[in-house]
């Protein structure tokens, strides 16, 4: 049986002074902990977990990022206040705010295919999301993290330092974002269309505040009484029946005209 | 700087090659070959450096067929998840389905019922059979054997599609494993057409192999070429058929035991030069032991309910935590790593996909080559480009 994951660490510590190593519990039932590698030393540890005889985590199974924003966590406390006029002391539930700072994290599933063992989940922490993204690359330890360390550099955007071939893989070159981020948000202007799906609508309304653009069925009723929403629809709307065909709904005829 | 000299250095280090100067060489050939190329599988692309008609270079392109699955992950909920993992790999849904429904039912500790376990076991050696079927044939109508084995092989698939069919309701598209267990039973008469598939299956792989296996101008074609080495096979993460052509001995299905593997008895085929002919002949011998599987797992499917009964359908939130768990596909290790934040939908959804990761030595096993085996070894590897770029 391979060794806990307590006593992994404490090797680590004791093989690398001044390194950090931090165990991360899992609260859930699957109880896969992980161990959280301070960056200074993370690529000589790397290497450690893999050439060490007992552990031979000689398989990097799984790359990938998570990322954590920062968010703000409501902390009570309670506090007993003696009460001035003698009589019993009071129970004050204080509440304090503090903003938790966000990080992106890299989490590699190490298994031993030469012990038949593992996982032991090893994680990499960032400072921020913005400036300090770098982490040392693992693909000089393990050839698989190649492609999915730089699907966490496209997806996510943590720079690994040390990758031989650091370029987006998923997304195209000319692409900006990271799309993985929580706090990502998708552009609207490219490949819509006023479809009957509410979200959709919503979002080209918002992109195109001039122009409002008109549900289908709304479009039915109010093309040729608002001048503004007619001007929009040159082509006559589309009607969906019940029988599911499309039909094009003939412009009806305006008041007035023979 | 780590300063850690990589064991395997990535040959796609350099960005450029070099033009050779010398008055006999000629120009060095950069080829774009796909996305549209038949042979790539799907929209695949590979810039080929050619030196007259050896390769020198390789670059796989990735992400003609991303739709960020992972993201669309975190926007649904659990369960809204399970038909998508069918679009990954769109050969092995069931496989799919199954890798993701473990990774759940071990964040949420949800236990299985023994009948679902047998028949995520007979639908799984189902889905094995004829993913390694269609590879044996698309092989063989890469290497130029334009039809005829790759009809033979498609047309086992389509009784096993047509199984898949009548149990699920969709030939390829199953949505069958939940959380907990299987959404239809599998009637008697419906175990009864999966015996007569079993029982022939052996047949028609022994029609193929006389076919095939020893004929001459496939020898020539796959024997030493693309020959991948055992230890940079382990560190670039191969798995699957793939590793074990190379002599490793690890099948998730003997080393996790994951379901009821444990029960039965079979062997793990292991290849001596991890050539493309031995990534070939595992597929074959894998399908003999899948065989063996099977007639062991129809006969003893227990009776009992295929859905645990405290097995929460909707509503579904599991306690705060993260869980990876991983099968053994039939082209490798697929595996889903969740994290829960206890709210219905999960806050870290991610496909670990075995036809990516076995990709990343494409490089190593072309150089060298020509040009007209690189089409042999991409489809040695098997992939599926829904699962690559997902």
């Amino acid at each position: 049986m391979m060794e806990t994951l307590e006593q992994v660490r404490d090797r680590l510590l004791a093989r690398f002074p001044g390194g950090e190593v931090t165990l991360i519990a899992n609260p859930g039932p699957a109880a896969q902990h992980s161990l959280a590698l301070g960056l200074n030393q993370a690529a000589a540890m790397a290497l450690f977990l893999r050439d060490d005889p007992d552990l031979r985590l000689d398989y990097c199974s799984n790359v990938t990022g998570v990322d954590w924003p920062e968010k703000e966590i409501v902390e009570s406390t309670k506090v007993t206040v003696p009460d001035p006029a003698g009589g019993p002391a009071k129970v004050v539930e204080q509440k304090t705010k503090r903003i938790q700072p966000g990080y992106l994290e890299v989490v590699y599933h190490l298994y031993s295919m030469a012990l038949k063992h593992g996982p032991v989940i090893v994680r990499l922490r960032t400072g921020n999301r913005h400036d300090q993204v770098t982490v040392p690359s693992f693909t000089p330890v393990w050839r698989s993290c190649e492609f999915q360390e730089r699907e966490v550099f496209d997806l996510f955007g943590v720079k690994f330092s040390d990758h031989p071939d650091l370029r987006r893989i998923l997304m195209w070159d000319e692409f900006t974002a990271h799309p993985m981020r929580k706090d990502y948000v998708e552009p609207d202007d490219y490949e819509w269309e006023p479809t009957p799906h509410g979200t959709v609508l919503e979002k080209a309304k918002a992109h195109y505040p001039a122009t409002a653009v008109a549900a289908p069925t709304a479009a039915v009723g109010a093309a040729h009484h608002t001048p503004a929403a007619a001007a929009v629809t040159t082509a006559a709307p589309v009607v969906r029946s019940d029988t599911g065909l499309e039909t094009r709904a003939t412009p009806a005829p305006k008041e007035g005209t023979p | 700087m780590s300063g850690v000299e990589p064991m395997f250095p990535s040959p796609s280090s350099g960005a450029h090659v070099n033009a050779v100067h010398d008055p006999f060489h000629g120009d060095l050939l950069e080829v774009s070959m796909g996305p549209h190329h038949p042979s790539t599988h799907g929209v695949f692309r590979m810039m080929v450096t050619l030196d007259g008609e050896t390769i020198v270079k390789l670059k796989p392109v990735f992400g003609y067929l991303h739709r960020n699955h992972e993201k669309l992950g975190e926007n649904t909920s659990y369960l809204g998840s399970m038909p998508y993992t069918d679009r990954l790999d769109y050969l092995n849904s069931m496989t799919n389905n199954w890798a993701y429904a473990l990774a759940v039912e071990k964040l949420a500790g949800q236990p299985v019922p023994e009948r679902a376990e047998y028949l995520r076991v007979i639908l799984a050696e189902l889905t094995r059979l004829l993913n390694h079927v269609c590879l044996a044939g698309f092989l063989l109508q890469d290497t130029g054997a334009s039809g005829t084995p790759l009809m033979y092989a498609f047309r086992e698939r389509e009784k096993i599609l047509d199984l898949f069919e009548s149990l699920s309701g969709s030939r390829m598209m199953c949505n069958y494993q939940r959380f907990g267990g299987c959404r239809v039973d599998a009637s008697p008469e419906w175990l009864a057409g999966a015996q007569t598939i079993t029982n022939n299956f052996g047949r028609f792989l022994d029609e193929y192999e006389e076919l095939i296996t020893g004929n001459e101008i496939m020898m020539a074609r796959t024997q030493g070429v693309g020959a991948l080495t055992p230890e940079l096979a382990i560190s670039a993460g191969i798995t699957g058929p793939m590793l074990r052509a190379t002599g490793v001995n690890y099948d998730l299905r003997k080393v996790d035991a994951y379901g009821v593997y444990s029960r039965f008895d079979f062997r793990v085929p292991l290849g001596d030069h991890g050539d493309t002919y031995d990534r070939y002949m595992i597929r074959i011998l894998e399908m003999r032991e899948s065989i063996k599987i099977l007639q062991q797992a129809l006969p003893a499917l227990p009776a009992g309910p295929i859905m645990d009964p405290k097995a929460k359908i909707r509503g579904f939130r599991p306690k705060a935590g993260e869980a990876y768990g991983r099968i053994e596909g039939p082209k490798g290790e697929i595996g889903f790593y969740l994290i829960s934040d206890g709210s219905p939908n999960p806050y870290r959804y991610r496909v670990r996909p075995p036809s990516l990761v076995n990709l990343t030595v494409l490089e190593d096993m072309c150089l060298g080559q020509t040009i007209a085996d690189a089409v042999i070894i991409l489809g040695s590897v098997d992939i599926v480009l829904g699962e690559v770029d997902r």
